[in-house]
């Protein structure tokens, strides 16, 4: 039998429908992967017993002819989500031992379609970064390396543990959230496709909350294809979060390979940056060229308030932050450092519990709500906000239907290089992908090309409120184009 | 802030040695909404569990848990708003008050602070020199929090997060009040209003109402002082007694030409005293903003009008209707509507009978032996057709206000109809004239002297109608007895 994890998600689906193979072999399969890839650090807790149960428990329903969707497909899950009994740390230390008694009501839609639970996904500590380095479990290895090189590369974060994990073949398809570019800047430095669906589109009950108003769930796939097949499974109105939207879901797979003929994609110039590597300014060339011979128009628009999008951002997404994050304390749950008072206590397990990105953010996030400081950070910030929104909705009401931007300003870099860096630097990473989510749009990443090192580099597809098909139809014509990327397996 | 805008009244200064002082106060009330889930969870809001047995996830502040808002704690907000006259906002944002302690789980709390649902209206005083009118400044719902319990171990604190989530308004006034009478009267009032509406217990001792009371002085016409503000009173006397002691400290403070320092203070009722909790530095900053969890609150106009016209009457209201109805005192109407239970009573009782009668019989007899129980109206064991019974006995002559005391304690303490009890015990009033002429003939007869006294003193005549009612074991009529002493007497 040839190797079951090179197959996409939709094959393998196809092929258990046919009974070509098990749900539990194909699980064995991707337990015999995640053994041999345990030097990527992608997973931090694996579950392979709960697996193989779950995979018996789908062959059984597949006999019956009672298959859901997602019926025996192995899935790793973000350490972000909730899940049931299972490790469910954000990668902190302080959420140390943290099993909870609750299922994120993403994955209980994952499980209710059939899927298979692998094992939990690194990421970086409550989400906060753009590299995976800040995770409390170490960094990930992103499965790609430079041409003729054995240096390590960041995965992209904070799902940089799905992206790599989906990338090396060690699950199907990955959850992922994404705050200010955390499925897509990692989904374009593997090789994968990412969707950040529009806020609301998924429920965030469940998630650890890093910045509620931004915070979406998401998957990264193999292909456009799947990540439309697992977006179609993972969203849903949920009454426990009255921040999710009651608008049916359609059949994003649907969506994947139609005609784009007649689509108006925006090509916003305040996204040339000054500075901006050329082979970035070609990929987006590139991918221009071939959505216009695909037989859409191209025009070129205008989102004026772009370039304060990413100064915002790091204002609203802190102050969110410092808020969501009081609530580890050492009263409840996970760590407690001891101290003489509670005071003391509260202080000593904040200090040891949380990780060095994650204090930096909760004190900028402090600092911007503070009394005399509100209104000239926060309450600006959310006035941009609007103003960058409104920049979207006037290009869509325009005519556009979707834009065109690239998802990184880089290819990975090394796991490292940026240690010494002004935290400023690492937070261009996101300067694409913050404007989506502070606009509350979908946004999807799609491999384009490699780099002259031979590392991946992706497209950034921003879609109307949801209007997620439309992305779909955009990203698998770019794929058509340029086909999928693997990396070389060197674990 | 609001300039306060009523007109000095010299009774209620404060006299201090260098002249006289007026008290300004505000109070922020906070009253525990009614209802039988949290204010953002399903958990069970009733007092009196077990520790931690009505803890959702959310009231425990799990990692991704949700608030979802409970509509009918936002109906009861509405309907208070509604019943406290004020403007409801439809559209009205909650934010989030951050501050670490252990009882609150979240580490913020869930409270309305720039936009509430509901903002001004008013509350009027039934006060002695007439009727004053209290501002309302605005009502915001807000979650409380757990309870710590220091007491249970040697060195460490326990937690009950019963009442963490558990939706309170906040119910603030304008620094319209004046006296410490003033604020008891607020305080009564704006319970009877929270109960007449069932939007929440008014249970002081529970801690269902619980007061903050901003207090400052001032030389009449000056501008406002600076303020103290006492948290947490929870009872009505030590409210007041709180607001006369932090009066007079302010006073002792300014007059020896010290400044008032602008902080929080606990009233201690063991000592009789406030004490500085923590000053204006020590101020928490809370850091409010808009909580990213929960839409802004948009009312429909339509549901508002629903609950409206669903309002029962109000005290005020039923006071006037009562006073127009009935023909009672204004006072007697405004002590039968304190309680709604009590206005109901009045109301089954009253009608198609005499209201002054009912009205005096009820204040008078059967508020008073339930006082005197520490009893409600709710636990009366005279029934609403029993006092009226009774009450129809004096009116048709059958028994005098004297035998009713006696019947309504026979039916208070034995029960019974009220009718029966009258005979079967002999209590109807003589109003045979034969067997009252010839008791009145036996007194005059053994009183030769004073009958002589009496027809030069007609005054004299009462004594005599005493005697025949004490001869007769007070059932004769005291009509026919005034009348056949005065006529044998020849005094007419």
């Amino acid at each position: 039998m040839t190797d079951l994890t090179t197959l996409t998600l939709a094959e393998a689906r196809d092929a258990l429908k046919a009974k070509s193979f098990t749900a539990v072999e194909l699980t064995d399969a991707y337990v015999a992967a995640m053994e041999k890839a345990r030097v990527l650090n992608a997973y931090v807790a694996e579950t392979p017993e709960m697996a193989r149960d779950m995979a018996k428990a789908s062959d059984a329903r597949i006999a019956a002819g009672k298959a859901g969707p997602l019926e025996g497909l192995p899935l790793g899950i973000k350490d972000l989500y909730a899940t049931k009994g299972v490790h469910t740390q954000a990668c902190s230390h302080i959420l140390d031992g943290f099993k909870p008694p609750y299922e994120s009501t993403v994955s209980a839609n994952l499980w209710a379609d059939g899927a298979v639970m692998l094992g939990k996904l690194n990421m970086d500590e409550f989400a906060m970064g753009s590299s995976n380095e800040t995770s409390h479990y170490g960094s990930v290895v992103n499965p790609w390396r430079r041409s003729g090189s054995d240096v390590n590369l960041v995965p992209g974060g904070s799902s940089g543990g799905s992206a790599a994990a989906v990338a090396a073949r060690l699950c199907l398809g990955a959850t992922a959230t994404d705050t200010g570019g955390s499925i897509r800047q990692p989904a374009a430095f593997t090789g994968t496709a990412g969707i950040k669906p529009t806020y609301g589109r998924c429920s965030r009950w469940g998630l650890v909350a890093f910045a509620s108003s931004l915070d979406q769930a998401g998957p990264i796939a193999r292909d456009v294809r799947d990540a439309a097949i697992l977006l179609k499974s993972m969203a849903s109105v949920d009454p426990k979060d009255t921040t999710s939207v009651d608008i049916p879901v359609p059949d994003y797979e649907a969506a994947v390979g139609k005609s784009v003929k007649g689509l108006r994609i925006g090509i916003p110039k305040e996204y040339r940056l000054d500075g901006m590597p050329a082979e970035i300014d070609a990929l987006w060339q590139k991918g221009i060229d071939i959505l216009r011979d695909a037989g859409a128009e191209i025009v070129d628009i205008s989102l004026p308030h772009t370039k304060y999008a990413l100064p915002a951002y790091y204002i609203v997404a802190p102050a969110e932050a410092s808020s969501n994050l009081a609530r580890y304390d050492g009263v409840r749950y996970g760590l407690r450092v001891p101290g003489s008072d509670i005071i003391d206590m509260y202080e000593n397990t904040r200090a040891a519990g949380f990780g060095a990105e994650v204090k930096r953010r909760i004190l900028i996030g402090t600092y911007v709500l503070s009394a005399g400081y509100y209104d000239a950070y926060y309450l600006r910030a959310q006035k941009v906000r609007t103003l960058i929104k409104r920049d979207f909705e006037l290009a869509y009401a325009a005519g556009v239907d979707a834009i065109l931007t690239p998802a990184t300003p880089s290819a990975a870099f090394g796991i490292g290089e940026k240690a010494d860096a002004d935290p400023v630097e690492m937070y261009l990473n996101d300067v694409f992908t913050v404007t989506v989510n502070m606009a509350g749009l979908p946004g999807l990443a799609v491999p384009a090309g490699l780099s002259a090192e031979g590392l991946p580099l992706g497209l950034q597809l921003i879609g109307r409120p949801f209007d997620e098909e439309t992305l779909f139809t955009l990203g698998s014509a770019i794929e058509k184009a340029v086909g999928t990327f693997s990396p070389a397996q060197w674990w | 802030m609001n300039m306060a805008v009523r007109t000095p009244d010299p009774k209620k200064l404060i006299k201090g040695a260098t002249g006289d002082w007026e008290v300004i106060i505000g109070l922020e009330v906070h009253a525990q909404v009614t209802s039988n889930a949290k204010l953002f969870s399903g958990a069970s809001a009733v007092f009196g569990a077990e520790p931690n047995m009505h803890v959702s996830l959310v009231d425990a502040a799990m990692p991704g848990m949700l608030p979802v808002i409970n509509e009918e704690c936002v109906a009861q907000a509405i309907r208070t708003g509604l019943g406290l006259k004020a403007a409801i906002n439809l559209y009205s944002v909650f934010d989030r008050k951050n501050y670490f302690y252990p009882d609150l789980p979240q580490g913020y709390q869930i409270s309305q602070y720039k936009q509430p649902i509901v903002g001004e209206g008013k509350v009027l005083l039934d006060m002695p020199e007439g009727v004053v009118e209290i501002g309302i400044e605005r009502l915001h719902l807000e979650q409380d929090a757990g309870k710590s319990i220091h007491d249970q171990h040697p060195t460490m604190s326990f937690v009950d997060l019963n009442r963490s989530g558990v939706a309170l308004m906040e119910i603030v006034s304008k620094p319209d009040l004046r006296s410490s009478e003033e604020v008891k009267a607020y305080l009564a009032k704006l319970r009877t209003i929270l109960r007449y509406l069932g939007t929440c217990d008014g249970n002081m001792e529970e801690g269902s109402m619980r007061a903050d009371i901003n207090v400052s002085v001032r030389k009449p016409g000056d501008p406002l002082g600076t303020r103290c503000e006492i948290k947490n009173v929870n009872s009505m006397r030590f409210a007041a007694q709180a607001v006369e002691f932090e009066a007079r400290r302010q006073i002792g403070i300014l007059e020896d030409g010290g400044k008032i320092d602008q902080e929080t203070r606990l009233y201690d009722p063991g000592k009789g005293e406030t004490r500085s909790m923590r000053s204006k530095e020590e101020a928490h900053d809370y850091r409010y903003f808009p909580d990213p969890d929960l839409l802004p609150l948009e009312l429909d106009p339509v549901w508002v009008e629903t609950l409206k016209a669903g309002l029962p009457e109000l005290p005020d209201e039923k006071k006037a209707r009562f006073v127009a109805d009935y023909g009672i005192t204004p006072y007697d109407a405004m002590v039968l509507t304190l309680e709604r239970a009590s206005a109901d009573y009045y109301e089954l009782v009253a009608k198609n009978r005499d209201g002054k009668a009912v009205a005096n019989f009820m204040i008078n007899e059967l508020f008073g032996r339930l006082n005197k129980d520490g009893k409600g109206i709710e636990d009366s064991p005279v029934a609403p057709d029993q006092l009226g019974a009774i009450v129809d006995l004096i009116g048709d002559g059958t028994i005098s206000g004297k035998i009713a005391k006696d019947l309504f304690e026979i039916v208070y303490t034995e029960g019974g109809d009220p009718k029966k009890l009258v005979e079967e015990r002999g209590l109807k009033q003589v109003t045979d004239t034969g067997a009252i002429e010839k008791a009145v003939d036996e007194v005059i007869a053994a009183n030769p002297d004073k009958a002589e006294q009496a027809k030069a003193k007609p005054t004299l005549s009462g004594w005599f109608v005493g005697q025949v009612m004490k001869a007769t074991g007070g059932k004769a009529n005291p009509q026919a007895v005034n009348d056949l002493v005065k006529r044998k007497l020849g005094i007419e």
